[in-house]
């Protein structure tokens, strides 16, 4: 995962709330066992049916509850093909929040009214170690989960990480009521 | 200090702060084949193919289709036989197409029994909520951590909040779990839930059949619950008892579960008071469950709405449904009618519907269908006689799968089209490209499906 630092250019503006994923990409899509070239499907029938138009910016800034709906990655798989960066929202459903941030892709939870102002502005400076969003309009301190934060600005491999503190899971597996489970392998 | 149900079961599974251990995880063919390539690229093993269960169930016609490679479909074909292919190279048991345990992954792992109390369960699908019914944790995860699962066996996780809904009262006559849980979020919104693990609690959940507290659970994530849970007792005990994973020393598996449940005095940071017995049957008429009325009410009008993004989302919604405000909700007239999914196609649903629908007709120009959730959910109802009711009333008798929940297998609407559907989203283009999806109980799609309208099941005969 590439290390995020700042991210600045256009935003482009999709004023919804409650935006799910099935419209971010129809299921039609989700059928591909690859993990790349999603973009050109992103929000397939809302742009093809003329009911929004969006650029590929580096930043969107969109409504609250962004992502709600199903927990395909392909979500953000396609935003980020298509070009995006990072996201704006005043509020991510949790499952899509947490794809967004296992693929460098910056979910910003900004107020409603600093999301207007950025939206109204056209771009932005989002400058992740200060958590903030510069724009013509001003200077706007967003929210990210500490953890989230150092993953991302440092690029890491959440496996990896995981990986290396092996010698716990060994121990958590080695305790008595680890085993008392059920056994797929033995069905 | 005293715990919640919720607290219990995740400090018994944490690793180490923010990494939780994982006791089954659930794999399917649409959101795994990205996270099986990552372990290849990095040469990776799984941890614990002896905790994970993998089914096909998003992509398979329920048509008979009685093995991978005879998927129609290429795309689906491709992405079927690419499970089949992974799970044998890294050892994972599947119960693919042609196996008499496939079917909608939410369905067959309470029905092996591989879903028990006090577990950590996750899959690659966001209504794994439906497990916490029997007082696990389990929460739908993303492909990037599945793959962390089947590398690590453990989630890195940040503790969610914790709600508790007491729902007061019991049910009325011809409401079911599925008009509590819709009414639940119709009060909540789609985002009431979001950032919650939501115990389900009161004398009416207490009342419920497993099944019933499935749809309640698996419809947490329709109010953006991370997971929704209800305690462990006397009827979970009776379902898990002789499944084929149930544990050899049950008794001693019980004296552990009953040591669940919140304890008396814990504190949860959100609790909601529901009078179960004010609830009545439910219809969405917009494009999320949170759009939802009684039956007996009328399309709402959007300039009543508070504020202007929710008239506008409304305005909207009511395009996209064909839908005029101030229409009686028994005057909308489905063509089509869905029994099935992840939510509502387990054998006490299909007997649901069966009732009503016994010894009647579907009504002229509608097509119903019922597809079971599983093929034990199939085998049981036919050794019931439930397919001859069905049958005979006219209805299509399917095969299997996630079917028209989300139409990524043959079965969808098409543009325009109404349809009364048991299935847990009535997002846009959900069922099909310009479908229009209305939410309703079993027993409320099987009385559409004859009547040819929305009825009142309370005084309807």
């Amino acid at each position: 995962m590439r290390p995020i630092d700042v991210i600045e250019g256009k935003a482009s503006v999709l004023d919804r709330a409650d935006v799910d994923t099935d419209q971010i990409i129809p299921k039609q899509f989700l059928k591909r066992v690859e993990r790349t070239g999603f973009g050109e499907f992103l929000f397939y029938d809302w742009i093809r049916d003329g009911e929004i138009e969006l650029e590929p910016n580096p930043i969107l800034v969109t409504g609250a509850n962004f992502g709600c709906g199903s927990s395909r990655e392909h979500a953000p798989w396609a935003l980020e093909d298509f070009g995006f960066q990072a996201i704006l929202a005043p509020s991510f459903a949790d499952i899509f929040y947490s794809n967004c941030t296992k693929i460098g892709l910056l979910p910003a939870i900004l107020d409603e009214e600093h999301c207007r102002a950025v939206a109204e502005a056209g771009e932005a400076r989002i400058d992740l170690d200060d958590e903030t969003v510069n724009c013509a309009a001003g200077v706007f301190q967003f929210q990210i989960e500490h953890e989230v934060k150092h993953r991302l600005l440092n690029g890491l491999d959440e496996i990896g990480i995981t990986l290396e503190n092996g010698g716990a899971i060994d121990k958590f597996e080695a305790e008595p009521a680890a085993a008392l489970g059920p056994v797929t392998t033995s069905l | 200090m005293p715990k919640t149900m919720f607290d219990k079961i995740w400090e018994q599974h944490e690793v180490s702060p923010g990494l939780i251990y994982i006791d089954l995880h659930l794999v399917h063919e649409v959101t795994s084949p990205q996270a099986f390539d990552g372990l290849r690229l990095a040469d990776r093993k799984v941890r614990r193919p002896d905790k994970t269960l993998a089914t096909a169930d998003h992509n398979t016609p329920t048509d008979g289709t009685m093995a991978a490679r005879l998927i129609a479909d290429q795309l689906s074909r491709v992405q079927v036989e690419t499970l089949e292919r992974n799970c044998e190279e890294f050892g994972v048991p599947i119960y693919s197409l042609g196996s008499d345990r496939q079917g909608i992954v939410h369905v067959i792992g309470p029905e092996l029994g591989v879903t028990q109390p006090g577990m950590t369960i996750v899959c690659g699908d966001s209504h794994t909520s439906t497990h916490g019914a029997f007082g696990a944790l389990a929460f739908g995860i993303g492909t990037s951590e599945v793959e962390h699962v089947l590398a690590t066996q453990c989630l890195v996780q940040k503790r969610p909040k914790t709600m508790r809904i007491n729902y007061g009262g019991e049910l009325r006559h011809g409401v079911t779990p599925k008009d509590l849980i819709l009414a639940t979020i119709g009060r909540l919104g789609t985002g009431g839930m979001t950032g919650y693990a939501v115990e389900y609690a009161g004398p009416a959940i207490e009342a419920l059949t497993m099944p019933g507290r499935m749809t309640i659970c698996n419809m947490t994530i329709e109010g953006g619950g991370r997971a929704g849970m209800i305690a462990p007792d006397e009827t979970t005990f009776e379902w898990v008892r002789g499944r084929p994973a149930a544990p050899g020393d049950f008794e001693a598996a019980m004296a552990r579960w009953r040591e669940l449940p919140t304890d008396p005095d814990a504190s949860f940071d959100t609790e909601v008071e529901v009078d179960a017995s004010g609830i009545s049957p439910m219809v969405t008429w917009g494009t999320n469950p949170g759009q939802v009325v009684e039956v007996t009410d009328r399309v709402p009008d959007p300039a009543a709405l508070e504020t202007p993004a929710d008239r506008e989302a409304a305005e909207r919604a009511l395009a996209y449904m064909g839908l005029q405000a101030g229409t009686p909700m028994t005057e909308i007239a489905p063509e089509r009618v869905f029994i099935g999914s992840c939510t509502n196609s387990r054998i006490e649903d299909l007997r649901e519907a069966a009732a009503i629908v016994e010894g009647r007709r579907v009504a002229g120009g509608v097509s119903a269908m019922v597809v079971p959730g599983s093929q034990q959910v199939k085998k049981a109802a036919e050794e019931e006689g439930l397919d001859e009711v069905f049958k005979s009333a006219g209805f299509d008798w399917r095969v299997a799968g996630c079917s028209m929940c989300l139409g990524m297998n043959p079965d969808t609407l098409a543009e325009g089209e109404r349809c009364a559907s048991t299935s847990n989203r009535n997002f846009e283009g959900r069922q099909g490209k310009g479908g229009r999806t209305h939410l309703v109980s079993p027993k409320m799609a099987a009385a559409a499906a004859v009547e040819g309208h929305f009825v009142d099941i309370r005084d309807w005969s």
